[in-house]
């Protein structure tokens, strides 16, 4: 049993942490800001549920499960909405979602 | 085990790094600062089951908190900025 | 293998700093210095400093970036002229670098179990501990009851920081209602004009007090205590102020209010130490506080953290008000 649980959290895990290092290579590679935020925020949270989950059955039916489920339940609530903020202020701030071109760097960095 | 996730966050760290140096607009790195918090969060609590010691678990918690409303600090900040600015320009358009 | 992600993130610490000096946008530099405290405190956890980790994490990444964000909102944002290049300066700091980089060679390794902190310091306090205090962290053992003194100045010192920022910040009331604009259209954008963050932020401010004063009341146990729970206590009232508005966070919890916070946390600290006087032991000795020593120094510790959080919320929020209350929303 011991053994089942440990394969099926490694893999979780390794899941886990291949969907991290793809969403850094598309925040990295993608041409415009709204692709990368796309990558960013899509691969955080199915990221976060695998590694998380992964160490979830791990640990068993102990307290650190209801923190790993706490943290889990508050990056599930957060992230999707900083993107949504993220992607708001990008949008009044004039960034135009053009693919191809770096955009228009007249009113920022 | 912990350890093909462990170099996994890192590395993406690593990318996210990059990506807030070069990023053309402001956007790109508050983007990767935002990413950067989320990978600490799962860095954190990766290590502190690797090193045997779930009470620090919390710090996981702690983090996942102040990332969002530091964020949502930033991101405050450049609106009132941008609505500034709009309210600027129609009022030069009106002159 | 720790030593490997150590090294990984101290080069990546590396980068940051220098990207964050190097840039002329003072804004890129604010987002870099959120970065620098993140990593720093993933190094904190891997050198197994929790208490240490969880302050960096709370007042660095949160609280920090949100005070820079309100004195870059009152000055300009990007740096005026180029510096030039200062190569006397520069060599200086290179000199001083490597004559402290010589001096490091006579220390010893990193976990010698023969270095002086080992062998007489360290099982000091890991002997005494459960003799006279008999709580499971030891490192809040140490900071509120066999180093009191040094966490009483401490708290002193972010009170007169707190007074000073006050006396310099909040004197133009009147100033800051001129010189806000005519709110017309600009009150339409903005955070509290958007429900998702709205929602999902008067959502989350009640848990994160919660794990606040979770923070605080577990420092015994685990990493946490007064300083990491006052700052995460201001950190919920920082996310109520952004989704709400200055204005009914002011009604919620009143200057007055605040005032009242900073200085019943310094003084509280302060009376412990002076009840330890009068029932018969020294300044800052808990052991007399109550029938059992154990008792005493457990009771002593639980009020003083209390004292630190309170001093810790109180000056945060008066610092962000002095700052947001300024020019935005």
């Amino acid at each position: 049993m011991q053994a089942v649980l440990d394969i099926i959290s490694w893999l979780l895990l390794t899941a886990g942490g291949a969907f991290v290092l793809v969403g850094g290579i598309g925040a990295l590679r993608m041409p415009n800001l709204y692709t990368r935020m796309h990558a960013a925020s899509v691969t955080d949270t199915v990221g976060a549920i695998l590694v998380l989950g992964g160490i979830m059955l791990q640990a068993g039916l102990t307290l650190a499960t209801i923190k790993l489920a706490a943290i889990l339940l508050f990056l599930l609530i957060t992230s999707p909405t900083a993107s949504y903020a993220l992607a708001n202020a990008a949008m009044i701030a004039g960034v135009k979602p053009e693919a191809g071109r770096a955009p228009d760097t007249e009113h920022d960095s | 085990m912990y350890y093909v996730v462990t170099i996994a966050t890192l590395v993406t760290m690593a990318l996210a790094l990059v990506r807030a140096v070069l990023g053309p607009t402001v956007y790109d790195r508050v983007l990767s600062v935002n990413m950067f918090g989320t990978k600490t969060v799962l860095l954190i609590s990766v290590i502190a089951y690797l090193a045997g010691r779930p009470d620090f678990l919390d710090l996981a918690l702690a983090y996942a908190l102040i990332n969002f409303i530091g964020v949502l600090a930033v991101l405050e900040f450049f609106k009132s900025r941008s609505a500034r600015r709009l309210q600027e320009q129609s009022e030069r358009e009106d002159n | 293998m720790t030593v490997l992600f150590s090294v990984f993130l101290l080069t990546l610490l590396v980068i940051t700093a220098i990207a964050a000096v190097q840039s002329r946008n003072l804004f890129v530099s604010v987002m870099l210095l959120g970065i620098f405290s993140l990593l720093i405190a993933a190094n904190f956890l891997l050198l197994d400093a929790a208490d240490v980790a969880l302050t960096e994490a709370a007042v660095g990444a949160g609280i920090s970036t949100v005070l820079f964000l309100g004195a870059l909102a009152l000055t300009f944002e990007r740096e005026h002229r180029p510096t030039p290049h200062r190569w006397l300066s520069l060599a200086v700091v290179f000199a001083a670098t490597l004559v402290v980089l010589y001096a490091t060679f006579d220390k010893p390794k990193f976990g010698d179990p023969g270095a002086p902190v080992q062998v007489h310091v360290a099982p000091w306090y890991i002997e005494k501990t459960p003799e006279v205090i008999d709580v499971p962290n030891i490192v809040t053992a140490v900071l509120a009851s066999f180093r009191g003194y040094d966490t009483l100045g401490e708290v002193f010192v972010v009170f007169t920081a707190g007074i000073g920022v006050l006396f310099l910040l909040s004197a133009s009331h009147g100033h800051a209602a001129q010189r806000r604009p005519d709110n017309g259209d600009e009150s339409k954008i903005g955070l509290r004009n958007d429900l998702i963050p709205r929602v999902v932020g008067r959502l989350l401010v009640p848990f994160i007090l919660l794990f606040g004063l979770y923070v605080q009341f577990h420092g015994d146990y685990g990493p946490g205590g007064g300083f990491q729970a006052g700052a995460l206590i201001a950190a919920a009232v920082i996310l109520f102020a952004l989704v709400e508005g200055e204005e009914r966070t002011l009604e919620a919890i009143p200057r007055g209010a605040l005032l009242a916070l900073m200085v019943s946390g310094a003084l509280l600290y302060g009376l412990v130490g002076v009840a330890g006087i009068f029932l018969g032991g020294e300044f800052l000795n808990y052991s007399v506080l109550a029938d059992d020593p154990i008792a005493g120094q457990h009771l002593g510790i639980i009020l003083i953290e209390a004292g630190v959080g309170l001093t810790v919320t109180g000056v945060l929020l008066s610092i962000f008000h002095a700052f947001a209350a300024r020019d935005r929303f």
